[in-house]
């Protein structure tokens, strides 16, 4: 890198991921919408005119503006609490609990509907916002509890010595520091309510429609791309609004952080109750429908595991086989997403850079989250279709497909996180002759490191759990564990259920062990 | 030792990617011609009877899946520029006319063709070979009816009769395929007069769903897997057979029935896409679907019904599933022009 000179490398850090969004996202979008919006070669607006015009179409975009806002505020109100006392406390059991905070993001929609169901939640707006919280409780715990334990608690203590007591603390130190992480969860979790799909669809019931459901319906089952592309744009511009509100609200806050300290245990009473109730509605919903899902994978005298390892009857494909293909693409998709978003966040940090351009590149790395995966996937078959660009059948094409929907997570875990560094450390370091790899290194890194193998650990799990935009993905025969799940439960008799279940379960479990092991890395720094 | 950790970490994912790309180039093998085939996510085959094609004509079959019959099309249609595979199968009635209109087959006829029943043979034109059939017939769960002394309702008239007031489930036609052939069975049987057939089953509480999972595990009480309340749902004539061979040990008999005179009919196709690029491959792969080998493979893969009659049927097919007689029929033009306009309706009278 050094052959490049400095500035050829701090370039090449923009250039690359954004070239990656450029060609995987903007690309493939911009051209499906161009074909939508056009009729016989001209432009043509008619159907933008005729969606926004349509009554039922505007009572559409209003209750997914409200069924999302409403989830984004009650998954905050769960995990808040959760992610004070994760971040506060050193307690055993800590690793564990996150993980299990974790595994409701990777499960498949589809199986979360039956756990659902079977505890009577189904068909209503309660049912829908519940499945949100129960989704994106880890997105909060994980982005906001990353900069919360990397705050100074020296900061706190100062605000305490000085006469204040723990509210005031809380409002006048911790909440401002954290207001640009809690926004950066809260956009996170808004956009994947926004454009929430399976949960609408499975548990909402019929009478519930989003914009997210009327592109599915207008693109895949109708072939109407006029009204599509009207839909999409209509959505793209509801989650830039949302988007450009929330980077508002993040003003540029600086505090000092340092290395993730190792926090005390909960030695009194008062500390223990506080951390029990702090944990207690986070788990309770998520324990509860996880719960359910390992019993009936545990019903028939746990039969679903054993079929599975036997060669099942008339089964579409090994389901140990498509444990493997998930891991794989888990471990691609986390490569490319890591890198790039380190690579990103590592550019939108450094300072002197101009503002406009970072604020551009921290939406557009957004963006991929805000528009339908039905889209992406029509686009993606349009624009890579001549070799040696034809992706289109390639293996590729699904790792390339997750770390999109990862990317955004890795830059969010980081920035705050990289923005928080006092630049004065990084101003000495190069004061005493370091290079800018070298300031990296030893300032950036080790600070980071800890973000970066929590992002990791996220964006394996969610390459393990994606389902939306794999199922609209051209496939060669590689079956991901979610995908093989759904072709069970697309099929009459107990013996798919059973295996469904199993499955189910088994991807829960491989999910927390990514967790725990994420987690164990900062342990082990946090001892040395 | 952090900083060594996330080297290590990345170091074996990449290891990892590296050996992923390896495997899946060498899967394309150039060695061999390979003749690609475009399908939904339901399609499934034993791989000794791809190696038999094979074997017989030295084509290796690669496999494309996605999403389900609506947006396997759809995407045939959208690359038909330059056309993902050589061969697309799946497309079913309902969606034949927008296949034919896009244009995206090349007109074939295959081998073994004539033995097909005409009733099978929708396209006239020989762009689409007609592989399967299967019917959608409401299912109705045995053991609720005998507990209840309810004799088991038989017609599309009687699923309206206060007897059988909230106790059928049925599929949204926006957004299921099942549940668009249950529309279509009642245009088939009442006329312009099916809306008012859907006002008189709304009377008597039927419940929509979006999709088949939610209706047949969610709500269905006959489903062994299940754990719903309503002994009626939409489903499959081939669903009783499935529950008996998908149990284990198997029952003998099947927990549920499918009601003969309440099925819509179902026929699958398969065609060489215009603009192949292995056409030989493609014409060969669309005559050994029609053969023996091919046909009588189906029924426990993809649980539908051999198209070539006197193919030899399993076991649990003959003993469990019947072919209704008479089925609800549309013509494929008539399904493609109303389509819209019967979900739009449905969605009014049953939703709103």
């Amino acid at each position: 890198m050094r052959a490049f000179g400095p500035r050829v490398a701090r370039g090449l850090l923009v250039a690359v991921p954004l070239g990656f969004l450029a060609i995987f996202f903007l690309w493939p979008v911009g051209a499906i919408l161009g074909r939508g919006l056009r009729t016989g070669g001209s432009l043509d607006l008619r159907s933008l005119a005729e969606v926004w015009r349509d009554p039922s179409l505007r009572h559409v975009l209003w209750f997914t503006v409200v069924q999302a806002v409403l989830s984004t505020i009650a998954t905050l109100a769960v995990a808040l609490p959760a992610t004070a006392v994760l971040s506060r406390f050193q307690f055993r059991g800590r690793g564990l609990v996150i993980a299990l905070l974790t595994m409701p993001f990777v499960l498949p929609t589809v199986v979360v509907g039956t756990a659902f169901r079977s505890l009577g939640l189904s068909g209503s707006l309660t049912a829908i916002i519940t499945a949100h919280v129960f989704f994106n409780v880890a997105i909060a715990v994980r982005v906001v509890g990353e900069a919360w334990r990397a705050l100074d608690p020296a900061e706190e203590d100062a605000a305490q010595s000085l006469g204040a007591g723990p509210i005031l603390t809380f409002t006048a130190v911790t909440l401002p520091a954290l207001r640009p992480a809690i926004v950066a969860a809260s956009s996170i979790v808004f956009l994947f309510c926004f454009t929430s799909f399976g949960v609408i669809l499975i548990l909402g019931g019929p009478r519930f429609a989003t914009i997210e459901t009327e592109i599915y319906r207008q693109t895949a089952q109708l072939l109407d791309l006029h009204t599509a592309a009207a839909l999409s744009i209509v959505q793209l511009v509801a989650v830039v609004a949302a988007l450009l509100v929330a980077g508002a609200m993040t003003s540029r806050v600086r505090t000092s952080t340092r290395l993730p300290v190792r926090r005390p245990p909960p030695t009194s009473r008062r500390s223990q109750l506080l951390l029990a109730l702090g944990l207690l509605p986070a788990t309770v919903l998520v324990t509860v429908p996880l719960g359910d899902l390992v019993i009936r994978s545990l019903a028939n005298g746990a039969a679903g595991y054993s079929h599975l390892t036997s060669t099942p009857i008339g089964a579409p494909g090994s389901p140990l086989q498509a444990i493997a293909t998930s891991i794989k693409v888990a471990c691609v998709a986390t490569v490319i997403a890591v890198a790039l978003g380190l690579a990103l966040a590592h550019a939108l940090t450094r300072p002197g850079r101009r503002v406009g351009i970072a604020r551009v590149a921290e939406l557009l790395v957004l963006l991929p989250l805000g528009v339908s995966a039905v889209t992406v996937g029509f686009g993606f078959l349009i624009v890579f279709d001549t070799p040696p660009l034809d992706l289109r059948t390639s293996w590729w094409i699904i790792p390339i497909a997750h770390a999109l929907v990862a990317l955004p997570f890795v830059v969010r875990t980081t920035v705050p996180v990289l923005r928080a560094i006092d630049p004065r450390q990084r101003e000495t370091a190069a004061m005493l002759g370091a290079g800018p790899a070298q300031v990296w290194r030893t300032v950036d890194l080790p600070i980071v490191a800890h973000a970066a193998k929590v992002a990791a650990g996220f964006a394996a799990a969610i390459s393990l759990g994606e389902f939306g935009a794999t199922l609209f993905i051209v496939r060669p025969e590689t079956t991901t564990v979610p995908v093989a799940i759904y072709r069970f439960l697309s099929r009459p008799g107990v013996t798919n259920v059973d295996q469904a279940m199993a499955l189910a379960t088994i991807l829960m479990v491989l999910t927390g062990v990514v967790a725990v092991v994420a987690e164990r890395g900062s342990r082990i720094e946090a001892r040395s | 030792m952090s900083r060594r950790t996330l080297v290590v970490l990345l170091t074996a994912a990449a290891a990892l990617a590296l050996g992923a790309c390896g495997s899946s180039n060498s899967s394309g093998g150039s060695a061999t011609k390979t003749v690609t085939l475009v399908t939904h996510d339901s399609f499934a085959i034993s791989k000794p009877v791809m190696r038999a094609f094979t074997r017989q004509t030295g084509w290796k079959v690669r496999i494309l899946k996605n999403g389900d019959a609506g947006v396997a099309l759809n995407q045939v249609i959208l690359t038909k520029n330059a056309p993902l595979g050589d061969v697309m199968f799946g497309v079913d009635n309902t969606f034949l006319t927008r296949a034919l209109s896009e244009n995206v087959f090349a007109r074939y006829r295959a081998a073994g063709i004539e033995a097909i029943p005409r009733a099978l043979r929708l396209d006239p034109t020989n762009h689409a070979t007609p592989i399967d059939f299967g019917d959608v017939c409401v299912n109705a769960d045995r053991k609720y009816f005998s507990e209840h002394h309810l004799e088991i309702p038989k017609t599309l008239d009687d699923l309206t009769q206060s007897q059988y007031r909230d106790l059928l489930v049925v599929e949204n036609p926006a957004t299921s395929s099942p549940g668009l052939a249950f529309v279509a069975a009642t245009v088939a049987r009442f006329g312009t007069a099916w809306p008012q057939y859907w006002d008189r089953l709304r009377a008597n509480g039927v419940k929509a769903v979006d999709g088949w999972e939610q209706a047949y595990n969610g709500e269905f009480s006959g489903a062994g897997g299940g754990k719903g309340d309503r002994p009626l749902v939409v489903s499959y004539a081939s669903s009783p057979p499935a529950e008996v061979y998908f149990a284990d040990p198997p029952p003998t008999t099947a927990p549920t029935v499918s009601l003969d005179d309440t099925c819509f009919r179902q026929v699958e196709f398969a065609g060489v896409l215009r603009g192949a690029a292995h056409p030989d491959g493609a014409r060969a792969l669309v005559d050994f679907m029609l053969t023996r080998r091919f046909q009588s493979d189906m029924p426990l893969q993809m649980f539908v019904n051999p198209a070539v009659p006197g193919t030899p049927l399993p076991a649990v097919f003959t003993k469990f599933a019947t072919i209704p007689a008479d089925p609800f029929t549309l013509s494929p033009a008539r399904i493609g022009h109303d389509r819209a306009g019967w979900i739009d309706e449905w969605t009014a009278r049953v939703l709103r």
